[in-house]
């Protein structure tokens, strides 16, 4: 009954494998849900820009379709574990972390919570098991395996993933780290894996969450990860999803949120390393006075190539979005950022910004930045704007008049255009960690700097 | 004046210094020496060449230097990077100063002070240490506190921004402070604090080249010499009552009075 195409008999024998071995436990309805996930993706395939396809129009995934990449069945030992949880403390908050190797819950390693007066926390696979928490109505509910063959793939390959559901009104603040590990293979095999998260904000709650990935710098591998959120009436998530792939990494990322009445979901995306990255996150604000901050900073180099995709659906009035990505690119990276503000008829009194900045740190990147407004309603305050960049050089002669070396005062600059984003980060240990890990992904090295054209610069310079 | 005792070596001596941006020749042949204790002030009309020439003399490279010579404390700086002329104690307040998002004062400033202590053969200076001295400094010219804690210059007022610059001189501790068209866009009160702060840095072995347009900021920092400059040459020096004439003749009398020597 499962077929597919010939060059994905790879992963219909990874499928059968799954279904058949450890995914055989699973419930019905799951099994029934990545059977019909699989049919999908057997009649989908991997998304190509060929069919006039907008949403992939300048993200070639045939590296990835290429890649025999084999998932792993059974989780690799967590030995060494210690680098595997978040390095960062977090103190004076209730603080639960999720940590999946191979995409597999380690639970060594995680200190979840089940029954925690009204915070849920746990492995995916111990609460589909939960029939009291009803996952099979959630599960693909705003990523269904419909959207496109990654989502599909993923679903298909359900077998674990993090389910985090704060109960309505519960009033202490918590914050969920969910990590997802690929571990250093012990062969030449290329792994692939399928992180699901969901989310669920209780209505008038408080809650973060961040979402991290990492692997191994040398390995080729593959993360398809796939997020469901929903942020009840009046509830307040921030969340965050730190993309630490290794230099060989491919990962796509799809996230969809729904959003209820007066709620706020504040989100940052940061994203180093990684050979092609997609984030595709698409944000409903499906009742009055929703308020999303989608905030971005990447910073790629070689031949990286990374493609947010941001879409924010403004579906009813008065509601607030802010849209903020920043790029940092190197080498011979390119950077795609696709952002599209929806604001439908009935939404009036919308408020909507979009901005997409890139700093250019070398003469060969390239970034395609296409903002767009889509808007169907009269009464609504809306811009957006898209620039890209070297380092400025009047301001760097600024800095270097106050003693300031060229490579200090570059790598100053290059850090402050990063820190906008990372100083939206609510959390503070988080924050430092960043600032850590950007600080030290700045190339060093003597940066190309805008207006250093002697005929431009006569002009501009004209004695005041 | 007490000021007027000069020593033997000029803090700076610029000789024939001639200097272009693009095509276009600013500088045509300035000759100036400036004595340590020293005031000067540079008027003259728009467009005449004053803020190329402390831009110049700061190393800003938009700006080709086609001749002449110029000497800090006896050596040559034309050939140096504008950060070694920094830290060697040469500052230049800038017209324009530039907003730094994302970039705090405290991490800005404590660069440019370890620079220059690394330079001179010392250890940079503790957080702590740092810390007491930036407080002092604020205290000393009068700056809200505030405005240290935010990023450089980010949303200021054209006012403050000045401020900070006079804030950055006081903290960088400089032995010749240029300033270019500090006085500009200041309301009396802004004057007079930013007046003050460049008085406290008046010492003996120190000097101050003030760059303006206007004789009003004269009225709180007294110069020793001033300069009229007019296209590209110094064309007029003398005491302080040369800017009172000014004021009261014009830039057109300067104008006239070189048109006539052609």
């Amino acid at each position: 009954m499962t077929t597919a195409p010939a060059k994905y008999a790879h992963y219909l024998a990874d499928f059968q494998s799954l279904t058949e071995g450890p995914g055989a436990e699973a419930p019905a309805w799951l099994k029934s849900a990545r059977d019909n996930a699989w049919t999908k993706f057997a009649a989908t395939g991997f998304p190509t820009a060929r069919r006039g396809n907008e949403r992939w129009k300048y993200t070639n995934v045939g590296p990835i379709a290429r890649t025999d990449f084999g998932y792993p069945l059974a989780p690799a030992p967590a030995d060494g574990s210690e680098g595997l949880v978040p390095s960062y403390q977090v103190s004076g908050q209730t603080v639960f972390d999720l940590i999946y190797v191979d995409g597999v819950y380690s639970p060594g390693l995680s200190s979840p919570a089940l029954d925690a007066s009204g915070v849920v926390a746990a492995s995916l696979a111990v609460a589909a098991g939960n029939d009291s928490l009803d996952l099979e109505g959630q599960v693909g509910r705003y990523a269904p395996p419909d959207d496109d063959g990654f989502a599909a793939l993923n679903t298909a390959f359900l077998r674990d993933g993090a389910y985090v559901n704060v109960a309505d009104d519960h009033a202490e603040k918590v914050v969920i780290r969910i990590s997802y590990i690929t571990s250093q293979s012990e062969d030449a095999n290329h792994k692939v894996t399928y992180p699901r998260t969901m989310i669920v904000a209780g209505r008038n709650t408080d809650i973060t969450v961040v979402e991290s990935y990492r692997g191994p710098q040398e390995s080729v591998y593959f993360t398809n990860a796939v997020t469901e959120i929903s942020v009840r009436e009046g509830a307040k998530l921030d969340h965050y999803r730190l993309l630490l792939e290794g230099g060989k990494a491919f990962h796509v990322g799809t996230s969809r949120v729904i959003q209820e009445k007066d709620s706020s979901f504040s989100s940052a995306s940061f994203a180093l390393g990684t050979t092609l990255a997609r984030n595709d996150l698409e944000v409903l604000l499906d009742a009055p006075g929703a308020y999303c901050s989608l905030n971005g900073l990447y910073l790629t180099a070689d031949n990286q190539h990374i493609d947010n995709l941001i879409s924010i659906d403004h579906a009813k009035p008065n509601c607030t979005s802010r849209l903020n990505y920043k790029g940092i690119l190197d080498g011979k990276s390119r950077a795609v950022f696709g952002g599209t503000v929806m604001v439908r008829r009935d939404a009036q009194k919308s408020d909507a910004e979009q901005t997409d900045k890139n700093l250019i740190l070398s003469n060969s990147a390239e970034v395609d930045s296409k903002p767009s407004l889509l808007i169907y309603a009269d009464d609504v305050k809306c811009s957006h704007g898209a620039t890209a960049g070297h380092i400025d050089a009047d301001t760097l002669f600024y800095l270097r008049s106050r003693g300031l070396d060229l490579d200090t005062a570059s790598r100053m600059l290059v850090h402050a255009f990063a820190s906008e984003i990372i100083n939206t980060v609510n959390l503070e240990p988080l924050q430092d960690y960043l600032n850590t890990l950007f600080a030290a992904a700045i190339p060093n090295k003597a940066l190309p700097i805008a207006g250093l054209v002697p005929s431009r610069r006569a002009k501009a310079a004209g004695d005041k | 004046m007490a000021t007027e005792t000069k020593k033997s070596t000029p803090l700076l001596s610029i000789k024939g210094l001639t200097a272009s941006a693009g095509d276009l020749k600013i500088l045509k042949g300035i000759d100036l020496d400036i004595y340590p204790g020293e005031v000067h002030a540079i008027m003259g009309p728009n467009g005449s060449g004053k803020s190329t020439l402390t831009n110049v003399l700061a190393g800003r490279p938009d700006y080709t230097v086609t001749g002449g010579e110029v000497l800090f404390e006896g050596q040559s700086i034309l050939g140096l990077e504008p950060e070694i002329r920094a830290r060697m104690g040469l500052f230049l307040a800038f017209q324009y100063p530039l907003e730094l998002p994302g970039v705090r004062a405290w991490q800005f400033l404590k660069a440019g002070v370890d620079a220059k202590r690394l330079h001179n053969g010392q250890e940079e200076m503790s957080a702590r240490e740092f810390d007491q001295m930036l407080k002092a400094k604020v205290a000393e010219v009068q700056i809200d506190p505030e405005l240290v804690r935010r990023a450089v210059n980010e949303g200021f007022s054209g006012g403050e921004k000045k401020r900070n610059e006079v804030l950055q001189m006081a903290v960088l501790d400089p032995k010749l402070a240029l300033l270019d068209e500090t006085d500009s866009g200041l309301d009396i009160d802004a004057l007079r604090i930013v007046s003050d702060g460049v008085n406290l840095l008046r010492s003996p072995d120190k000097a101050v080249v003030l760059v303006t347009h206007y004789q009003r900021i004269l009225n709180y920092i007294s110069p020793n010499h001033v300069h009229v400059l007019y296209d590209g040459r110094i064309v007029r020096s003398g005491g302080p009552e040369l800017a009172h004439e000014l004021e009261e003749k014009g830039y057109d009398w300067i104008k006239d009075l070189v048109d006539a020597t052609v």
